[in-house]
């Protein structure tokens, strides 16, 4: 069947088998920053945001997203330089191996929408499902929350 | 005007690139999720590769028919044990001759674990692999198993490897992988002559590494037919040297960026099979393991038993040690004997004033998932039952145990006999401590984490128990006189450096310290070297990346290096210039003379190249240690106890570590924070189980459990003001050290508050709650 969605911008019309997975769609297309990590929804590698909001794309049906929008990784950064949240990760060290870091990326991403002023522990509760066997998640949860307040100050 | 050179000799202040916390020189491209991992950049026309694997514990093949599987369309290959070499090896990749036992083959007749593979199937995509693999019928005649490493010497137990050309193995008929004892003193003399004494034997799990990228690898043959195989490995060069033995053929091996290791990647994994494929079909060949792979049939932590005895005066001398195990290796024996071997020479060093200490045991096989490296390497196992031992003893003595372990640990100047005795696999080496500021991380630790006045507060309230404990750890930095690291460095004329290591940075950031070594020798800046790492057509040796190797090793020598271009940077001015070399000093990217003259280094390669004396500036340098100087933390931990339910929170974990100087700060801190992490996840949450069939039931995150971002309360890391005179620039290894004081710390806590010693890890709340009820201090 074919569908036809927006991955950062860029419309694409895919051919794909019945049951394909999102992730999988997406790795085939070239966006190779959304990672395989379990493949059964636990573990936040593959994280990438469906109309704005969070979702997982190995449990997620390319045949679903249809007609929608999705965000990876690849669009927080251009020619330019990197976007404040990959920044304020990269300055924290809390970025080791990376390979947890595209999913983390676009789900703090949403999280600051939707709550500019989180505490620790709001982080932790919305990041929960993006595990990270490098940090220890410690200088991942100050970044973020370091992000926020220094946006609030006006810092962006 | 003369101006004067600066000093020759660089103090810890006078440091311009290291002990800063520079951005790592990876960070762009892993942040941006630029495809440069593994699975990220395969051969267009890859074939994919899959395994068969085993359903029972233990078994013969007796029949295999791939017939149907290899007339399915799409299908390019099916092996079995037929079809590659019958070479006998180990996955371990260790330096060369191996202290693991050969007992290993790409495929063999006989099966040793569920999960052991059977045949290799390699097809034109994933869906026609995984079709094939339902098409292979196999007759499995299957054998009696054991599961229980425990009951791995019985009587009765079944040989798990019988075939006749193992070898290296201690005793392979009782399941014996490894065995190993040695006495310093007399224990029993000793301990009739105590004052207190404490006897109790302690488990640690077997757990996972659970790095975020599973296993993978692809392989090709390059225009000219030489093999190449890309694999997230954190051993390139054994990687190379084992597929050699296997198939008899040279090849390259490239390491990307890595998605974690933690010792998982310290063996060789997929790297067989893809070549299998390649050298069969002349076909590129990929193989990423799937999740369930990667927790079934990869590697473990050694699961351990130690049965510890110790003993002191009255007075809070510590007299005697005594630690006596049981490691499971699992169906192979990769790194069987020095991961149990460092249980005692990565423990035993750091309390070096008593009169008797004696360390041995047996690394028994089983039918369960092979154990390998894994971060600690043994120590945290070693560290669980000692560390626990000596807060009984502290308790028994009515002392403080951080007085009581702090009153009997190393010095600064002093040695311990264990590092002649201990090495790995073999006999150690001789090393005085230079650097140890204990100390520091006792004294100054408590006062941060406010232990003193934490330990008056009440214990129990309502329905919460508080407890507090601490415990106390070594590690080594390399292996003494055996671990290897080379580093290249090449002078552009555009004034940067090439500087080429076959260390191999697996997100730890070596790549980034190594560059910053680089950088401070040679009075330049970060970003003036292009670090390129872990080629082998490409980079020197280095062994890899494990035995906390990297910064001292591989640092030294890039340091070495470094140092070596400095002086050909200055021959080569004092003949541009005409000045004499004593005369001239390095600042800045530039050659200064006395009168103030300067040249630039892309002046001076430039002239090199194209005008003067022509050369191109290059040196290679090799390091290898005599000694392998231990970094020391102390660790305290703060628990909550929910009398409820048993379940235990740690609210707060504050380190104080003495690793030398810290080459990048930030990343040391990392280093710390993620090692501890994973000793909270081996204390408090992560083991696997089996059903009786010996199939491992604990195969994904959610049926094994590590901790989440929730999970993690408050991580506190402290660095003493160090300096190791052996290491680069000051520093000695932070990558492994961090795991071996979660368990104890938080076991001691737990007793603290509540008044019972756990003798197993991971410590879980149903049969803590247990232990509530019959202590009646349970809320129910
Ligand atoms: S790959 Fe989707 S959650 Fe792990
Ligand atoms: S940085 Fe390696 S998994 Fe997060």
């Amino acid at each position: 069947m074919k569908v036809t969605f927006k991955v950062n911008g860029k419309s694409h019309t895919v051919d794909i088998d019945a049951g394909e997975f999102l992730l999988e769609t997406l790795r085939k297309l070239g966006y190779k920053s959304v990672k395989h990590g379990c493949d059964t929804a636990s573990c936040g590698a593959c994280s990438v945001q469906l109309d704005g909001n969070p979702v997982l794309s190995c449990r997620t049906f390319t045949a679903a997203v249809d007609g929608h929008e999705i965000k990876t990784v690849e669009a927080f950064s251009n020619n330019e330089g990197l976007s404040d949240i990959q920044l304020a990760l990269l300055k924290e060290g809390a970025v080791q191996c990376g390979f947890c870091v595209p999913g983390l990326v676009v789900t703090a991403d949403a999280l600051l929408r939707e709550n500019p002023n989180p505490t620790e522990e709001d982080v932790k509760e919305y990041l929960n499902g993006n595990l990270c066997r490098c940090t220890g998640y410690e200088s991942q949860t100050r970044a973020i929350v370091k992000l926020a307040k220094e946006r609030r100050s006006g810092g962006e | 005007m003369e101006v004067k050179a600066p000093k020759k000799e660089v103090n810890k202040e006078g440091f311009n690139v290291v002990d800063k916390s520079v951005d790592k020189v990876d960070g762009y491209a892993l942040v941006s999720g630029k495809p440069v991992f593994t699975d990220d950049f395969y051969p267009q026309d890859a074939l994919t590769v899959k395994i068969l694997r085993s359903p029972h514990a233990h078994a013969i093949i007796k029949h295999i028919d791939t017939s149907k599987a290899e007339s399915l369309e799409g299908v390019a290959c099916v092996l079995t044990y037929k079809d590659v070499p019958r070479v006998v090896y180990t996955r371990a990749g260790q330096g060369f001759p191996e202290p693991s036992p050969y007992d290993t083959f790409v495929l063999d007749k006989k099966v040793r674990y569920v999960g052991d593979a059977v045949a290799i199937v390699a097809a034109e995509n994933e869906k026609i692999a995984e079709e094939a693999l339902k098409l292979i019928k196999v007759d499995y005649e299957v054998l009696d198993s054991v599961l229980d490493f425990e009951h791995a010497e019985d009587e009765d137990a079944p040989i798990i490897h019988d075939e006749p050309e193992i070898s290296g193995a201690y005793d392979p008929k009782h399941n014996i992988a490894s065995h190993y004892e040695m006495e310093i003193g007399n224990v029993d003399e000793e301990l009739s002559k105590c004052d207190v004494t404490y006897e109790g034997t302690f488990y640690t799990p077997n757990q996972s590494h659970a790095m975020m990228e599973p296993h993978a690898a692809f392989s090709y043959l390059d225009p000219n037919g030489r093999l190449t195989i890309v694999t997230s490995t954190q051993v390139p060069f054994h990687v190379r040297r084992i597929i050699k033995r296997i198939f008899g053929v040279e090849s390259r091996v490239i390491k990307p960026r890595i998605g974690g290791g933690f010792g998982g990647k310290q063996a060789v994994h997929v790297e067989a099979y893809v070549t299998a494929v390649t050298l069969k079909t002349g076909r590129p060949a990929r193989c990423v393991y799937t999740r369930k792979e990667t927790m079934t049939a990869s590697n473990t932590r050694h699961q351990m038993r130690f049965k510890v005895r110790v003993g002191a005066d009255k007075n809070g001398k510590l007299k005697v040690i005594d630690l006596w195990g049981l490691s499971n290796t699992g169906a192979y024996g990769e790194h069987a004997l020095t991961t149990f071997m460092v249980a005692g020479s990565k423990t035993l060093p750091l309390y070096n004033k008593v009169n008797a200490v004696r360390f041995g045991g047996d690394v028994v096989y089983t039918n369960t998932e092979p154990a390998g490296a894994f971060r600690g390497y043994g120590a945290p196992q070693g560290m669980f039952a000692l560390d626990s031992a000596l807060d009984e003893l502290a308790h028994k003595l009515g002392m403080d145990p951080v007085e009581f372990k702090l009153k009997n640990s190393i010095r600064e100047g002093e040695t311990s006999p264990v590092f002649k005795y201990m090495g790995e696999g073999r006999e150690g080496v001789e090393q005085i401590v230079e650097s140890c500021k204990i100390e520091e991380c006792a004294l100054e630790g408590a006062k941060l984490f406010n232990w003193h006045e934490k330990r008056k507060r009440k214990r129990i309230e309502g329905t919460k128990a508080h407890g507090y404990g601490v415990a106390f750890a070594m590690q080594g930095s390399s292996i003494a006189a055996i671990d290897m690291g080379g580093a290249t460095i090449k002078m552009n004329d555009d004034g940067t450096f090439n500087l080429m290591v076959g260390a191999t940075d697996l997100g730890t950031g070596s790549d980034t310290i190594l560059a910053q070594i680089a950088a401070e020798a040679l009075h330049t800046t970060m970003d003036k070297i292009i670090v390129y790492s872990s080629d082998t057509d490409v980079t020197p040796f280095d062994t890899g990346a494990y035995a906390s190797s990297t910064t001292y090793v591989s640092g030294n020598a890039t340091k070495k290096a470094a140092e070596k271009m400095a002086k050909e940077i200055l021959k080569a001015a004092a003949e541009i210039m005409k000045e004499n070399v004593e005369d001239l000093y390095l600042k800045d990217g530039k050659v200064f003379s006395k009168n103030g003259d300067s040249l630039t280094y892309s002046e001076i390669q430039t002239r090199l190249f194209y005008t003067f004396n022509q050369r191109q500036l290059e040196v290679t340098e090799s390091f290898v240690s005599q000694v392998s100087p231990p970094p020391y933390m102390v660790s305290f931990a703060e628990v909550e106890i929910d009398l409820e339910t048993g379940k235990v929170e740690v609210i707060d974990f504050l380190n104080y570590v003495d690793c030398g100087t810290t080459i990048n700060p930030i990343l040391a801190k990392g280093q710390v924070e993620g090692a501890t992490a994973q000793g909270i996840g081996m204390a408090l949450y992560e083991e696997h189980i089996w059903d009786k069939n010996g199939r491992m039931v604990t195969d994904d995150f959610f049926t094994y459990k590590i901790p989440a971002r929730d999970d993690i309360k408050n991580v506190r890391v402290y660095f003493a003001k160090s300096y190791e005179p052996t290491g680069p620039f000051g520093a000695k290894s932070v990558s492994e050290i961090g795991l071996d004081t979660p368990g104890p710390a938080i076991a001691n806590a737990i007793y603290d508050a509540v008044g019972i010693r756990v003798h197993k890890l991971p410590i879980k709340s149903e049969e803590l709650y247990f232990e509530l009820v019959k202590k009646g201090i349970a809320a129910l």
